[in-house]
């Protein structure tokens, strides 16, 4: 069961028991990600992720290591769009030490500036490590065009020329106005008591003043009006397409069709983000599958609808089988998006998409740590309440209402086509 | 002592072992095969072999089409991973409960009775390429095949690409395939995890129904030697200027899986690499230096003597630096060794960390096939505190000063970079 709270200073928190295994995990949320960043600092939520695992007042920084693997625990963080989360898991007698270390990272971080530096040339090696990867560099530039207005155009990792020029003072300042109780939620599941849980949580945490509620971005993306396009060539040695369709926000109604339509096109990955793109999705009887990969056009294809606060992008990425030009891999694509939008799915398609999204709901929740993201990425983006309803909601939605979804998602207008056409390698 | 996982090990007349084990925390059920039909099964002139007959495998059998095993699949979310390692190919998936009793009849069946059909074989053959050709543009494989290929010079099949080449793989044809089918897959070369909310009871009747009648030839086994050890340093340089940054492979030969000192080697290597952020390495080169966003080392010993590789992704600029700060890491371990402080923080990190790693049916069926392949015994999960505890500094000192030096290190760059 479920236990919710809210501290005095604002500091959601959230307890699910779980006694299937000695562990515990904690997480802890931010309702800050690089939507939330201005021009010239694009890339700071990622870098202040960073600087937050290098030692606070109290956990001097040649104490970090070891801190949580002295109870078998591993730990780690990670930045997107809307939110930047920190977790630890380990044996269940850790408890204390987990809460201690995230109240810390809220309240006490050094920022060193020798350290802010060493972690500049860091971050650069990280963005640097993606650009060496096709795929990911289309994905990036296919967002950047999808999106003029919005925020979520540029990438979490940042722009170069701002994580050149971002200064310590920088850093520290955009942790002082996020990283506040007010505009947090802390997760625990694990072989822990609720009571005892919530208890532990106000010992930590309950001393840690609310800030000023941080300020919130509110351009909203204009409706797009014409096909968008964006063609890297580059040495290479294979194509990459991607297309790209605004897409709605997790609470928009429309966000479970769209989500149903993928699994019918490309086989449903699940909806956790932290585990759910470790395992493939099953999508052998797929319609892009049967098109793009059976008919040899493609080794690979991929939809991603992800939960978001706002509309964000439906993404079909495809690798092009090596000789195939990128223009047949996409006219065959297109020809099936189309099709779907005409005609809609059969009743058997429906009824398969929810088989395949019940079963991976099932196992995206395999694990502590896995159930403890849910709860703190749906609470983050949106509400818990949202994940628990999944799977009734899913249930819920009809033919028509799938078809009325393929029909405004999949318009010419509404359209960002991205080309990786790779030249010849000197 | 804790009773540990104690799985229920059974061996079918036909010589299939089989490992169950309940648990019930989803209604799930992991099933992990794993046939000893690994690359190192490939013909000396047909590598990949191996590699392409498991993504052909399960796309037709005598009895079931590929759409339908497609559909078997799907309906029920399944996403079934066919992979080939050095020595196992490995069909691995997790269904919901209720389904386990088809889906292991779906997977004794592809394991029994596949077809290859010609045209699978021609789709899947263009997958391969393609892959080929996505690794040629990745200077984290590119460095890692070009370590192992020296480490491993030829013949020594764990120097081949698993892969195999664009022209080999071009040149094969489902004939190879069902003849290499035919001659390793046995059920006296086979073991099947069943981990989840199923009885160990049921699985075994169920497992026993599909693969008892199972009756093939025992393969020979496949003689696999020893790799030669570097006499020199050595290093190459894979120019890639299309990269924004390189990648390092930095490599020595060690030990077997079997080999007693294999304990004091995981703990060395943990410490050295792993423990927290990268161990030492990550101390030095991203920490403390700033120099990379990843560096760390890996273990794999096998049934021969595998490798311990260091790996990094680094600045045109910072390569020279880089290189420079392992070797002073390598140097460093093998002249002072790690402190008795590094030893027991890793040795109780891996005894700790046994819950995690144990607490999904996915880990519980790995680390249960991994334990079956290599012998290590169904209470092997309770002994390795007492494993790890035995081992003594002097012991984890003498295996980094055995197998590493900087003057017989092995080390690729592959990036930016043509010096």
């Amino acid at each position: 069961m479920l236990r919710r709270a809210v501290l005095g200073n604002g500091l959601k928190v959230l307890v699910q028991e779980e006694h299937t295994a000695p562990l515990a995990s904690v997480w802890c949320w931010y309702k800050v990600g690089s939507k939330d960043e201005r021009a010239g600092q694009t890339g700071v939520s990622h870098w202040v992720e960073h600087m937050n695992f290098k030692g606070t007042t109290n956990i001097p920084r040649d104490q970090v290591k070891g801190i949580i693997e002295q109870f078998g625990g591993s730990w780690n963080g990670y930045t997107w769009i809307d939110q930047t989360t920190y977790l630890e898991t380990a044996t269940k007698d850790a408890l204390d030490r987990m809460l201690f270390i995230e109240s810390e990272r809220m309240a006490n971080c050094l920022y060193d500036p020798d350290d802010c530096e060493s972690e500049r040339s860091v971050i650069i090696s990280e963005l640097h490590g993606g650009e060496n990867d096709p795929d990911q560099f289309l994905d990036q530039e296919l967002v950047a065009t999808a999106f003029k207005a919005h925020p979520y155009r540029h990438p979490t990792i940042g722009w170069l020329s701002d994580l050149q020029t971002m200064t310590r003072d920088d850093l520290y300042g955009y942790y002082r106005r996020y990283y506040i109780p007010n505009n947090a939620t802390l997760v625990i599941v694990g072989d822990v008591n609720a009571d005892d849980a919530l208890r532990r949580a106000e010992q930590h945490f309950g001393k840690i003043p609310a800030g000023e509620t941080p300020p919130r971005q509110q351009t909203v993306e204009p409706e797009q009006t014409g096909e968008r396009r964006v063609t890297i060539r580059r040495p290479g040695t294979t194509g990459y397409l991607k297309v790209a369709y605004h897409a709605p926000g997790v609470t928009n109604s429309g966000f479970d069709a769209l989500l149903l339509l993928d699994a019918v096109l490309s086989g449903a990955y699940g909806m956790n983000l932290w585990s759910s793109f470790r395992t493939p999705a099953p999508q052998r009887s797929a319609r892009l599958y049967r098109r793009l990969v059976q008919q040899g056009l493609a080794s690979a294809v991929n939809g991603s609808l992800l939960p978001t606060e706002q509309p964000f992008v439906y993404i079909i990425s495809v690798t092009a089988t090596d000789g195939t030009p990128l223009a047949a891999v996409e006219s065959a694509l297109l020809e099936e998006l189309n099709a779907v939008a005409a005609q809609g799915i059969t009743p058997a398609e429906l009824a398969k998409a929810k088989a395949q999204l019940k079963a991976r709901l099932v196992f995206d929740n395999d694990s502590v740590t896995n159930i403890a993201h849910q709860l703190g990425y749906f609470e983050t983006v949106a509400s818990v309440d949202v994940f628990r309803d999944l799977m009734p909601r899913l249930a819920a939605v009809t033919l028509d209402q799938v078809a009325e979804s393929a029909r405004s998602v999949f318009s010419a207008s509404n359209r960002t086509v991205g080309w990786f056409d790779p030249l010849p390698i000197a | 002592m804790s009773p540990g996982l104690a799985p229920a090990r059974s061996v079918l007349p036909n010589g299939l072992v089989l490992l169950a084990k309940r648990t019930r925390a989803t209604p799930s059920v992991t099933i992990n095969v794993a046939i000893r039909a690994g690359s190192v099964c490939d013909p000396v002139d047909a590598t990949g072999a191996i590699h392409l007959l498991s993504k052909v495998i399960d796309r037709g059998t005598t009895t079931r089409s590929a759409d339908n095993i497609a559909e078997a699949l799907d309906s029920r979310g399944i996403s079934l991973s066919v992979t080939a390692s050095r020595h196992l190919l490995s069909l691995i998936c997790t269904c919901l409960a209720d389904d386990f009793v088809d889906v292991i009849a779906l997977l004794a069946d592809i394991i029994q009775r596949p077809i290859l059909p010609p045209a699978e074989v021609a789709t899947r053959k263009g997958e391969v390429i393609t892959s080929l050709r996505q690794d040629e543009d990745n200077p984290g494989v590119r460095s890692t095949e070009a370590l192992m290929e020296l480490l491993y010079p030829a013949p020594h099949p764990y120097g081949r690409r698993s892969k195999g080449t664009i022209a080999i793989v071009e040149e094969l044809n489902r004939h190879e395939l069902a003849a290499l089918h035919a001659a390793r897959f046995a059920p006296c070369e086979t073991s099947v995890v069943v981990v989840g909310d199923v009885d160990p009871d049921e699985a075994k009747s169920a497992v026993a129904l599909v693969f008892g009648g199972w009756s093939a030839r025992n393969p020979p086994s496949v003689p696999v030697s020893s790799p030669p050890v570097p006499a020199r340093r050595r290093r190459l340089v894979i120019p890639m200027m299309n990269k924004a940054q390189a990648d390092i492979a930095y490599g020595f030969t060690t030990l077997t899986r079997s080999d007693p000192a294999y304990y004091a080697c995981w703990l060395m290597n943990h410490a050295f690499g792993q423990y927290s952020m990268s161990g030492r390495l990550g101390d030095s080169i991203r920490e403390r230096q700033g120099m990379a966003y990843y560096v760390y080392s890996a273990l794999d010993a096998n049934v021969m003597e595998g490798p311990l590789s260091i790996h990094a992704g680094v600045s045109e600029a910072n390569i020279d630096q880089a290189v420079a700060s392992i070797d002073e890491e390598v140097d460093k371990l093998v002249t002072n060794g790690l402190t008795q402080k590094e030893l027991d923080d890793s040795r109780r990190f891996l005894i700790f960390a046994m819950p995690r790693a144990l607490e999904t049916n996915a880990g519980i069926a790995n680390y249960l096939q991994t334990a079956e392949f290599f012998g290590l015994g169904l209470d092997f999960d309770v002994r390795i505190p007492e494993l790890l505890n035995a081992v003594t500094l002097d012991e984890a000192n003498a295996v980094a000063k055995k197998f590493l030096s900087v003057d017989r290190a092995t080390i690729v760059i592959a990036g930016p970079y043509d010096q």
